[in-house]
């Protein structure tokens, strides 16, 4: 197995009942890649977030992570192999500030344990001190310092986007994995975010598979671009291979001109 | 260090409190103030589980009975001798009776919490509802074995407990379960819970493992509902199954609610006004438990969070108070 692929998805088919909504999936990404993962709605696209998060074991095929499977673990096992993601829908914890959205993240690198909480120990306080400093660090790199102490909920939509991203990367992972984080924004914030996904990626040496519904944000940031279309995957290559190819083309003029851009889980 | 003197001053405080209250309160008033201390431990307990981790258990009573039981079987056929043992070699009586009722509480609790690990494991994999069935079945279950069991008195009741517990034990088992309570909140442990309670999705997904953490909540709160049982024991000298029915896991679970899910010192508030509520509705008599549930249905209607919501009331949150209040 090739040492420089990180994550590879080797015919992976997830079926609902009797939609298949990922098909014969042949995916494979390197190590340090931006890779990009568009096509309309319904295409598959969260799916292949959830089968490889662990929320869904894929019905058929193998995920495998720096060539070990990790297809039917857990989800908080495979976040510790260092996967993480952020939410389409966005899923923070609505009581907690922005500080403890992503120290709950951190939460596996805690070194402390359930005694030495209880007994308020040395161990305890260095530790929480470490996990804090590292959180306002994550929170500045998102451009959330000011926002750490605010409930998660009482942020302005687009914080509350990079606050997933901020609370992902908590986890130190390898593997980063976004579900349209420029969903709901509007072209400069979203290119703004495009940017800094760009630099969070070369600041943390992370690989990142980027959801997008919207062709065009990615083409900016993305050297290689998947596309899926009914759950299969009708097209893989860089953006100008992407642009000019008929079936993609064709995947999305249906789109576009029937179904205007609706957001949703 | 610090911890240390605290620690001998809590228990310096509690030890002349034992004390002095006992001449200054007639017996009534001590008794009441004595079941206030022993619901603020349930509630306080249950809100790791209902609170904290937003899973709904319906068996405290359950687990406090395993631990009131448990307790009391230990000191009758075991503690008992123990302290006459000790007394003829000399030893304070005081010291005797201590030592032997905490040996008898920690055995009560220890046997709840492994009641609560045995009920949590499989039932905590299931979502919601299921729990609340579970819990449910389990304190059943636990007050129909103690009805049909001879050696634990079946229906006729346990009798002749020794009451060893006092004000002392109450205070103490107080005061560990808040700081237990208090503690878990502000570490990455309790930040797993609450994470739990908010989405549990979420938290899987970014590395909590969620079954672990919801078994540890329910452990440590059968823990303490348990200790909570024993001091009920030694303290009434008698137990009888009808003090364990599924209504006395509501009553728990209301005080919860009252006090607002998820804030410890709302559980000890409410704890203590639905102990004290029916003691001062005595007067009313065949109207009590109509006025008792009355107030409790105005409270939830004027605070749907509960008394306190999910806040916590300290130093920081007073001030800030006075602050709101003067700007
Ligand atoms: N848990 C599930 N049960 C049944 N069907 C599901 C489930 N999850 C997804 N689907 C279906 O699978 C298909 C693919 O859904 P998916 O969410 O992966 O699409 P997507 O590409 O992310 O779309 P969007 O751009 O709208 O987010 C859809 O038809 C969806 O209804
Ligand atoms: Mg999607």
């Amino acid at each position: 197995m090739n040492p420089d692929v990180l994550l590879e998805v080797d015919r992976v088919t997830m079926q609902f009942g009797g939609l298949k909504a990922v098909a014969d999936l042949q995916l494979e990404i390197g190590r340090g890649e931006l890779v990009g993962l568009i096509g309309p709605n319904g295409a598959g696209k969260t799916t292949v977030f959830n089968f490889v998060t662990g929320v869904y074991a894929p019905t058929v095929g193998r995920v495998l992570f720096e060539g070990r499977a990790i297809q039917g673990l857990r989800p908080h096992a495979i976040a510790k192999r260092g996967v993480t993601r952020t939410f389409q829908n966005i899923r923070l914890f609505a009581s907690r500030c922005c500080r403890d959205n992503v120290l709950i993240a951190a939460h596996h690198h805690a070194t402390a344990g359930l005694s030495d909480a209880l007994l308020r120990n040395r161990r305890f306080a260095e530790d929480e001190r470490g996990m804090r400093d590292r959180a306002d660090e994550l929170l500045g790199v998102m451009g959330l310092t000011e926002w750490a102490d605010t409930r998660a909920t009482e942020l302005p939509y687009g914080q509350q986007r990079r606050l997933e991203i901020a609370r992902a990367l908590a986890g130190r992972p390898r593997l980063l994995l976004l579900d349209e984080p420029a969903a709901g924004l509007n072209p400069q914030e979203s290119e703004q975010l495009m940017r800094l996904i760009e630099d969070v990626r070369r600041r943390f040496e992370l690989t990142i598979l980027l959801i997008e519904h919207d062709m065009k944000v990615v083409m900016g940031i993305c050297r290689r671009i998947a596309v899926l279309d009914y759950g299969i995957k009708i097209a893989e290559g860089t953006p100008d291979q992407i642009r000019s190819d008929p079936r993609v083309i064709e995947a999305y003029l249906g789109e576009e001109v029937t179904v205007p851009r609706a957001k949703g889980s | 260090m610090k911890q240390l003197a605290g620690l001998a001053l809590i228990l310096g405080v509690l030890g002349i409190l034992n004390f002095v209250l006992p001449q200054a309160l007639n017996p009534y008033f001590m008794r009441v103030l004595m079941l206030c201390g022993i619901s603020v431990v349930l509630a306080v307990s249950l809100n790791l589980i209902n609170g904290f981790t937003g899973q709904f258990s319906i068996g405290h009573a359950g687990f406090m009975a395993v631990g009131a039981y448990g307790s009391a079987m230990f000191s009758l056929h075991v503690g008992a001798g123990w302290v006459r043992t000790l007394e003829s070699a000399g030893a304070p009586e005081a010291a005797a009776q201590g030592l032997a009722l905490l040996v008898a509480l920690m055995v009560g609790s220890v046997l709840a919490a492994i009641a609560g690990y045995l009920v949590g494991l499989p039932s905590l994999r299931l979502r919601g509802d299921y729990l609340a069935i579970v819990t449910l079945g389990f304190g059943e279950i636990i007050r129909v074995i103690i009805t049909n069991v001879d050696a634990v008195g079946a229906a006729r009741g346990l009798p002749g407990i020794p009451g060893w517990a006092n004000f002392f034990w109450v205070g103490l088992a107080v005061v560990a379960v808040v700081v237990v309570s208090r503690r878990l909140a502000n570490s990455t442990h309790g930040r797993a819970l609450f994470a739990i309670r908010d989405d549990e999705i979420a938290a899987e997904a970014l590395g909590v493992d969620t079954t672990r953490y919801k078994v540890l909540a329910f452990v440590i709160s059968s823990f303490f509902a348990g200790l909570a049982g024993g001091l009920f024991a030694h303290y009434n000298a008698y137990l009888h199954p009808n003090s364990f029915t599924f209504l006395k896991s509501i009553e728990v679970i209301a005080m919860v609610v009252l006090g607002g899910l998820g804030s410890i010192s709302g559980s000890i508030l409410a704890a203590i006004l639905l102990t004290v509520l029916p003691e001062a509705l005595r007067s009313a008599q065949e109207l009590r438990m109509v006025i008792y549930s009355l107030m409790l249905i105005v409270l939830m209607i004027t605070r749907p969070g509960g008394l306190l919501g999910n806040r916590e009331i300290s130093l920081d949150f007073l001030r800030r108070r006075r602050s709101a209040g003067r700007a």
